[in-house]
Formats: C-alpha cells, structure tokens, sequence
C-alpha cells in the first residue's frame, strides 16, 4: 500500500486550521506528494467547533471519502475536548498533537489513549501571543507536526507559509510566524 | 439588411433538419408577410372631409396599421388591420366609423 | 505529445474558474449557491482584476442567470455560468429554452441534493432533474476531470454540428471544496484549444438580421425542430469522442466516453457516477489482491448516453451494481440503474442487475459500503442471496 497519511483537525473557526489544512497540502506538493484538503462545511461561526481532514500520500489519492481512522489527530483548541471525541477512529498507533500547557504523558493519560498510542503537547497558544502577538495557533501546530510525524519538510513549509503571508502581511509577520513555527518545533513533547 | 427573401413556399414539406436551427428566423421585419387582416369582423372607414390631420389614430392603432405619407393619414392597411376599433374609438372629430365585413365599399386596398 | 502543464494544489470549483477564465467567455451571469459559490467568486476576482475581459452580470437569481446568458448567447456572445441543486431547479424551464434555441451555454454544476429536507451537501438528484431537457452533460470524477471536463465542453457545445448546451458536473464538496493535485494548462494552450466561437445566428451581427425564441404553433413545426434537437445530440456522440481524443493528445490524459478498470474480465462489477467510481475501484483493487474478479465502470458521459459501449463493457459479467446518487421516485429504480437496465436490454447475454441508492444529502459513501456492494454482487451470482431489485445502501 503506498504511503498513505491521514490527519484529522479539530479546531474553532477562525484559529486557521483550514489555512494550515491548506498550507500543508501546498508542502505536500512540492514534495511531488499528491494531496485531498477539504474542511467539514456546516453552520459557520466565530468560535464554533471545525473539522478539517488532510490526506497525504506518494501516489494518487483515489478515495473520495470521510477519514474515519486517522493517522494523525490535531487539536488546536483544548477546551475541545469537553465537546469533541477528538480520539474518535484514531488509529492504534496514532499520534494526537494538541494546543495544551499539560505535560504530554498527563494528556496521554487523560485521554485513555492506548500505550501504542503517542500524545504530543505543545503551547501553541503562548508561542503564538509571544511572537505573533495573537492567540491564532496554526502555525506553531504545524511545526509540532512536522516535528513529531515529518510528513512534510519544514524548510518547504516555512517558504510556503511566507509566500501565503506575503499576500496581506509584511515581513515582520512573516518572521514572527517562522519563530512561532521554530519554537513549536523545538519545544514540542511526546510521551 | 440582408437583400434576398427567405424563401419558405414550401416550408410544408420541409424534414426537420431542413428547417432553421433553433428555430430562428433569418429575416428582419417579415411580420408584415403573415396576414392578419382576416380576424376582423369590422372594418374602419375614414371620412376625409371630418379627417383633421391629427394623427390620433395613427398613434393609437396598436397593429401600426394607420397608413400615414408625409405626415398625412392616406387610408388603412387592411392586410393587417383587426378590426379593433380603438382608431374610431380615438379619434375625436367621428372622422372614422366602423363598418361590418361585407358590405359594399368604395375602397378595398 | 502532451503539453507541459503546471501542477497545482487547490480546489474543484478553483479549477473550474481557472477553465472559465482560460475560455475568455464574453459574458457569465451567476447567482451564488452553495457549493458552486466559490467558482462564481473566483471568477468575479478574475474579471475585477482584469485577468479576464468578461462582462459579468451579477443578476439576482439563477432563473434570471439562465436568461441573461440565454440572452447573451443568442446575441453571439461565448457564455459559461455555474449553479447547483435549487438554483438549477429554479432554472428549469430555461434549461429547456437553452437546449431549443440550440446556444452553445456551458454550465458547471456542483451536485447537490434538493430540498426537502434541506441539505446542501452532494447527491446527484440536482443534475438528474437535468437529463432530458436536451443538456450534453459530463461527469467528473476529480477535480482535474471537472477542469478537463469543463474545456471539453466548450468546444463540443460550439461545434457547428451540435450547437447544443452542456452542463459540467462535479461533486458537491467532495470535489468542489477539496483541495486536490491537478495539471493546468497554459493559457495559450486552451485558447488554442477552445479556439474563437463563431455564432452563426448572432443577433447582434445586423447585417444579417435574425429573430431568436421564436414561436412554432399547433400543427406547425414543433415536432421537426425536436426531431432536429434528437439528431444533434445523438450525433454529438462523435464530436465528444473526438474533441476527447485531441484533449487526450494535449493533456497525455485519456478520455474515453466510459472508463472501465478490470471490467474485460470481471465478475463482478459497480457502475457508479462522479467521485464515487475512485472508492468503488480502490475497493475492486483490493478485492482483485485477493483473487476476487471485480470491476467498476465509471460513466463520464452521461449525455448522450453510451449505451452500446455500456453494453459491450457489461456483457461478460455475471452481477453488475449499479449506484445511483439520486432516485426516481415510481420508477423501478433510480435513473442510472433505469439507463443501464435499457441499454442491456437488447444483449444476448445479460448480467444480473442490482440497484443501490446511495450516498443522498452528502452521507458518507465509506469504504465498507462497496465492500458490501461486491459481497451482494458474488451472493447473488452464486444465487445465495438477492438483496433486492432497490437497496437503499448503509440506510437504517
């Protein structure tokens, strides 16, 4: 079976899951990976709980569906989890990555995660209001991801990401991203 | 404007692919062939020595059927006039009567 | 030799305003619907920008859209416009002006469910509502078949021997929100593929003055100018097969007016529309790993209807699925599985044949599903189980 990742995120509309969704697959590409990037579309508001699923893989993608066993679960906002079984399908030896200030084996715990399972914690939100000076976790989440899973490249990523940013911000937001990015990279936890 | 007639004498027996795509007529102004002039059941009839020259019933004829020359009402295009009345109806010097089909007229255009 | 082509990361309905900007169309007049909406704002970012000279009327619903471009085409403008689900039933009554005025109108369609109950998510009971009132109509599968197909379409509906409209279907979110990998071709590429549209009954050429929306009374003609709309688009057959094979020649992607994977051999076999033919094959790949002899038949055109090349595809299977995306209410079946049943109906040897209705308001067309499907299909070839002539698939 070619190299199939499947990731599911949770997220409150407006924090940037879709545009992180989106940024990832343009990785992905340039990777020559093939990719599926779709949000799920329902009553859209500030605040209200998303899903978005990314799909990434070395051969063409020629499913059409849900993903219901993620490989990989994102949660970008905590207090999710008082609304959402972000577990659900999650496979065995899946890896969930959340937006959280808790120890990741306190999390693993939580959860009722399997041993098989990974949990990794990072403070995307503190690392955001550091350097973006604003709580909008997605980018420091991806530089979690990319450091647990290495799905995509980091290098790629972070130029894509300035490429996206280019189009309504200056280069200080650009380098404030690329830190927020860097940071969550190097002070991610797995347990 | 295109110059020769569309010529459909023998529209009858044309085969579906014969006729115009999408139905379109490729002549301008070709009403005027169609001949109405068979609906009426009355026909207007204009008094020249009561007839002012005021044009009324030219602008209210609503089939353009009024025949006006240099500014002055010369008679009636019975080809395509229905009989309607409102001309009559119009004109305000009683210069135009209906008068049944049928009977005997000076003028038959 | 396939033209080099840039490859993109985005969306369905992107890809779909990529094609529309590319087809420079003089005039597109939309009404945003959810999930065609993106396509129509794209396309409105495209003409603000000047990326493409099109004059675009923002009109105030899809029954005056339909107008406006019927109007706009009549007068001998190129014209391409987008809906969905109640905005195409709402144009109903144009879509069959369109097709009778023979304008060359190409429309994408994001498939979604009608109401009742409201549902905005993919089925295809929108485009079926659509069939017969004289629309050539393509199906995509991917979001690169809804680019494909959407080029393809503009130059079949020119075609001076069809001069019919067509409607590009893809899938409701599944295919319009998805971000997916797609070839683009240079917009010098297209333009020479799409060429220049030469209206020949303008209105707008005066010289040669032309009356449209005509009207052709009892015991007149009405009949012959049907006849006329039949044989144009039964022959538009050979001009969609055509102009595929040089899009073939371009883009090193085949075209094939049905596209069947492993059906030359195959027991069993699903017949699917749209983005569910990639589940249902992915399926087949599995079970053929497992010495099972599956298929699955993708439909691509659905107007004209492939009927003989269904049949040929068909014949040797001993149990065919067909699934259909919408029902026929009072019908034997939903309207593929009715087309299907009428094409076989002649064969000398006739597969038996299944209905599956599925995958309305968006429900998840998983993988377990076709899983089921082919386990019905090797059941009832073997004559243990019939599931049924209608199966309401993964309903409670």
């Amino acid at each position: 079976m070619p190299q199939l990742t499947e990731i599911r995120w949770h997220a409150r509309a407006g924090q940037g899951a879709v545009t992180a969704a989106k940024v990832v697959a343009e990785t992905a590409l340039s990777a020559d990976q093939y990719m599926q990037a779709m949000p799920e579309y329902g009553p859209e508001r500030m605040g209200a709980p998303i899903k978005a699923f990314t799909r990434i893989c070395d051969e063409p993608i020629e499913i059409h569906n849900n993903i219901e066993n993620p490989d990989v679960v994102i949660v970008l906002d905590e207090t999710l989890l008082d609304v959402v079984d972000v577990t659900e399908g999650l496979k065995p030896e899946g890896v969930l990555i959340i937006n959280s200030c808790a120890p990741a084996a306190d999390m693993k715990k939580a959860l009722g995660l399997p041993d098989t399972a990974r949990v990794a914690t990072v403070d995307a939100s503190g690392i955001a209001i550091d350097t973006i000076k604003r709580d909008i976790p997605n980018t420091p989440i991806v530089g979690a991801l990319i450091k647990v899973t290495g799905v995509i490249d980091l290098e790629v990523f972070k130029s894509l990401l300035a490429k996206n940013l280019r189009k309504k911000f200056g280069q200080e937001m650009i380098d404030a991203n690329f830190a927020a990015v860097t940071r969550a990279y190097e002070e991610v936890t797995v347990a | 404007m295109s110059g020769k007639k569309w010529d459909v004498s023998k529209m009858d027996e044309w085969t579906a692919e014969e006729f115009p795509r999408g139905a379109t007529i490729p002549e301008a102004g070709n009403s005027a062939d169609y001949v109405t002039g068979g609906w009426r059941s009355e026909r207007p009839v204009r008094d020249e020595s009561k007839c002012t020259q005021c044009l009324l019933c030219w602008i209210f004829c609503p089939d353009t059927s009024v025949r006006v020359e240099g500014e002055e009402v010369v008679g009636f295009d019975y080809d395509h006039c229905k009989g309607c009345g409102i001309c009559a109806h119009e004109c305000t010097f009683g210069a135009i009567e209906m008068v049944p089909e049928g009977c005997d007229l000076p003028e038959v255009k | 030799m396939a033209v080099e082509q840039k490859t993109v990361a985005t969306t369905g309905n992107v890809l779909v305003a990529e094609a529309f900007r590319q087809c420079e169309p003089d005039v597109v007049a939309a009404y945003p619907i959810t999930p065609q909406t993106t396509i129509v704002e794209e396309f409105a970012k495209f003409v603000a920008q000047g990326k493409v000279h099109t004059d675009y009327v923002t009109v105030e619903s899809e029954h005056s859209a339909l107008s406006a471009c019927i109007g706009a085409s009549a007068a001998g403008a190129r014209v391409m416009t987008a809906t969905s689900s109640q905005g195409l039933a709402l144009m109903w009554e144009e879509l069959h002006i369109a097709s009778g005025m023979r304008l060359p109108i190409v429309m994408a369609n994001a498939n979604r469910a009608l109401s009742a109950p409201i549902n905005i998510h993919c089925d295809h009971s929108d485009i079926m509502g659509a069939r017969d009132a004289g629309w050539i109509m393509y199906f995509a599968e991917t979001a690169q078949e809804a680019y494909d197909n959407t080029l393809m379409a503009l130059r079949v509906a020119e075609h001076p021997d069809v001069l019919l409209p067509a409607l590009s279907a893809l899938d409701g979110f599944i295919t319009t929100h998805s971000i997916d990998r797609a070839e683009m071709f240079s917009d010098e590429d297209v333009a020479a593929f799409v060429g220049e549209y030469e209206p020949e009954r303008a209105l707008l050429d005066v010289a040669n003055p032309v009356s449209h929306g005509t009207f052709a009374g009892l015991g007149g003609t009405f009949l012959e100018f049907k006849k006329a709309e039949r044989n144009a688009m039964d022959s538009s057959m050979g001009v969609i097969k055509d102009v595929g094979a040089e899009f073939a020649e371009l883009s090193g992607r085949p075209f094939d007016v049905i596209e069947g994977w492993g059906v030359e051999d195959a027991d069993y076999v699903i017949v699917a529309l749209g983005s569910t033919a990639g589940n249902a094959r992915h399926v087949a790949r599995e079970l053929r790993s497992q010495g099972i002899k599956a298929g699955v038949l993708k439909i691509r055109i659905f107007r004209p209807f492939p009927f003989t090349e269904i049949a040929e595809a068909l014949a040797s299977a001993k149990a065919v699925a067909v699934l259909d995306r919408a029902d026929s209410f009072g019908a034997e079946g939903g309207p593929l599985f009715l087309e299907i049943r009428s094409a076989l109906f002649d064969a000398q040897k006739r597969p038996a044949l299944v209905n599956y209705v599925y995958g309305l308001g968006g429900a998840d067309v998983r993988l377990e599903l076709m899983h089921q499907v082919f386990g019905d299909l090797a059941d009832l070839a073997d004559g243990v189980h019939e599931p049924g002539r209608l199966v309401y698939l993964g309903a409670r």
